[in-house]
């Protein structure tokens, strides 16, 4: 078969899938992908997932609400834990969005032609995910309308300017830096299929919008050489950019000097966890998304088999950053990091602690096995698993070093309180809802990139002929 | 008139049509595809675009400007005394800096290569005809254009039609 590249010798299905299905041509390609958003009658499944999703983003927009009439003291953290449910919630999304970046940016690169179908909603994913992260640090601030004279520097009446010293300043440029370049990577790749948007559209109102959005793309060679160069040197800038996001992400624990934090593993380890948790989101959400909008051509096995394998090898290295966090603590000789490392298995914490190690360094060795990465709903089942253990690991950082602080006289416990959750899970509504209106109004697979696969897209020798 | 427009059904007689018209002699066209095709820059434009300059351009006003931001800021502005530190911390302005680089040359990137194809443009005489709306799922185009100083109407549409064209096409001003 076609593609013995990866050299198991194994025969089954999903490693010799291939990243589009055999029959397609220009044509049915654009058609299976754009008639979702043209659709006139908008799928009943869609409707409740949407009712469902701005649900709890309404549930978002009442705590937050509550927030800011009555003030950062409705949620639980407090000294000594005085980062909580807010940075864990904000690594936590921050990360997830970075496997769009990887599928867009660094897969592209390496010329990986089975990120084409999966990196437009892998970078929509992103885009969102930022989005959700951005709610927290800005609403900690307790009112963010102040939040915009401490995070940017700008000449204000006060004569005040932004501490460059500190990491969370170096977080506002990165995150804003990454937010920014995703949208603007996100629209560039959109340009040419909201021409074929706004050619195929029958009802006028969508045809100017989309025709709006494809700024007059015509297709000229011209034109297409300079995207795919602009494309390129996005690619290129994107790559240095996602790994720099969550190395400056890991630098708000890194550069502290708090047993447990203050580690040089945090980068490293951080960029790998944070792919682990987005290649966990992004199976989650391409598994019904394939299924629901019959899809299967173009999210193949092939695409699933990829994915699971690059979770595989990014939460081993998350599982090695384990190991080497308890052999610091104790290669240390710091009593505080024994001590720390020591509090973390057997302290009051220490389910957290197990839970995490029992999904990312024990459940995840399951996908060695080509049956567990050929099973759908199992490997659906497990990518949830990761997202929570992900989220584990923030909690697990945040409070296990916090609230044994170095005198203990002011040890604490904490706990988060029912706001915590709702801004939480309200998030997960702002996701799903932008999610949402993204499949409904936007063609989720790059059509243009998808085209590129066909035999009929490449230029032959002298004497070649169409097959 | 604008030019005249001939069809093509594939890549490959796309390809080979712009080869021709080339070698013919016509200088002023443009080819039209829904995916891009590295091989007709080349034959049609010939030269490279100059994007890669400005975007290193861009990438280095960030770094300079980030760089100067902080500096000014933090030694000149509002010197903060943090247990006897220097004020030009520069190894802690690296981080900014670097970060206002990469958005500085994205932007330059995405911004220039719009602005070089003269994006947005809200007309252009090629969607006068009718067909071309299949410009953008599974047909090629080229056009010839009156500008051409080889341009003579019957001569330009005989020769797209002798390249296998499925169809030829006036296209209005």
């Amino acid at each position: 078969m076609a593609n013995n590249v990866h050299g198991h010798g194994s025969s089954s299905a999903s490693l010799n899938a291939p990243v589009l299905a055999p029959g397609h041509d220009f044509e049915t390609i654009t058609e299976a992908v754009a008639q979702i958003p043209l659709a006139k009658r908008t799928p009943i499944g869609w409707v409740l997932g949407f009712m469902g999703a701005f649900g709890l983003f309404m549930m978002l927009q009442a705590a937050l609400g509550k927030l800011v009439m009555t003030g950062v003291g409705i949620w639980g953290n407090n000294v000594p834990v005085g980062w909580a449910f807010d940075i864990i919630n904000f690594v936590w999304w921050i990360g997830i969005g970075h496997a769009g970046t990887l599928i867009s940016a660094i897969l592209l690169l390496f010329k990986q032609q089975w990120r084409m179908s999966i990196s437009r909603f892998a970078e929509a994913m992103t885009i969102f995910a930022v989005a959700c992260a951005a709610i927290f640090p800005l609403f900690h601030t307790g009112r963010p309308w102040l939040a915009a004279y401490w995070l940017f520097p700008y000449p204000n009446t006060m004569g005040l300017w932004p501490q460059f010293r500190s990491p969370l300043i170096w977080d506002v440029f990165a995150v804003t830096t990454y937010a920014t370049v995703s949208i603007v990577f996100w629209y560039v790749g959109m340009v040419p299929d909201m021409a074929t948007m706004r050619d195929r559209a029958v009802s006028m109102t969508k045809k100017r919008v989309y025709g709006v959005l494809s700024l007059g793309w015509r297709g000229s060679a011209r034109h297409w050489h300079r995207y795919e160069v602009a494309s390129l040197i996005l690619a290129g800038l994107s790559t240095p950019l996602v790994l720099s996001v969550h190395t400056v992400v890991s630098f708000d624990f890194a550069v502290s000097v708090l047993p447990g934090w203050h580690a040089t593993i945090f980068p490293p380890y951080f960029v790998a966890g944070a792919i682990y948790a987005g290649f966990a989101m992004v199976l989650t959400l391409a598994i019904p998304l394939r299924v629901a909008y019959k899809l299967e051509d173009f999210i193949t096995m092939r695409h699933i088999d990829n994915m699971a394998k690059v979770m595989l090898a990014t939460g081993m290295m998350v599982a090695y950053g384990y190991a080497m966090e308890a052999f610091y603590g104790w290669y240390s000789s710091n009593p505080y990091e024994q001590f720390m490392i020591w509090n973390r298995m057997t302290g009051p914490y220490a389910w957290s602690y197990w839970m995490l190690i029992a999904i990312n360094a024990g459940m995840i060795q399951f996908l060695w096995f080509q049956k567990v990465r050929a099973n759908l709903k199992l490997l659906f089942v497990m990518s949830l698993f990761v997202s929570v253990g992900m989220w584990l690991e923030r909690f697990v950082i945040l409070v296990t070093t916090l609230h044994r602080d170095f005198v203990p006289g002011s040890w604490g416990m904490y706990y988060p309180t029912q706001w915590d959750f709702m801004t939480f899970v309200g998030t997960i509504g702002l996701f799903l809802t932008l999610f949402f209106l993204f499949m409904r109004f936007v063609p989720m697979i790059s059509m243009f990139e998808v085209r590129t696969l066909l035999p009929q897209a490449k230029v032959k020798s002298e004497h070649g002929h169409g097959n | 008139m604008y030019g005249v427009m001939a069809e093509f059904d594939s890549v490959q007689a796309l390809v080979d049509a712009s080869k021709q018209a080339v070698t013919a002699g016509y200088t002023v066209m443009e080819a039209y595809s829904p995916i891009p095709i590295e091989e007709l820059n080349d034959i049609i434009h010939k030269k490279r675009t100059t994007l890669s300059r400005f975007v290193l351009m861009g990438g280095l006003s960030g770094m300079a400007a980030g760089f100067t931001l902080q500096y000014w800021a933090s030694v000149i502005e509002y010197p903060m005394n943090i247990g006897g530190r220097p004020y030009a911390t520069w190894p802690a302005f690296v981080i900014p800096s670097y970060e206002l680089t990469i958005l500085f040359s994205a932007l330059t990137a995405a911004i220039g290569m719009f602005a070089l194809n003269g994006l947005p443009q809200p007309y252009h005489p090629v969607f006068n005809v009718e067909r071309f709306s299949m410009a953008s799922s599974d047909k090629f185009f080229l056009v010839i254009e009156t500008t051409d100083p080889r341009f003579d109407h019957g001569a330009t549409t005989r020769f797209l039609s002798d390249q296998g064209a499925k169809g030829v096409y006036d296209v209005a001003a």
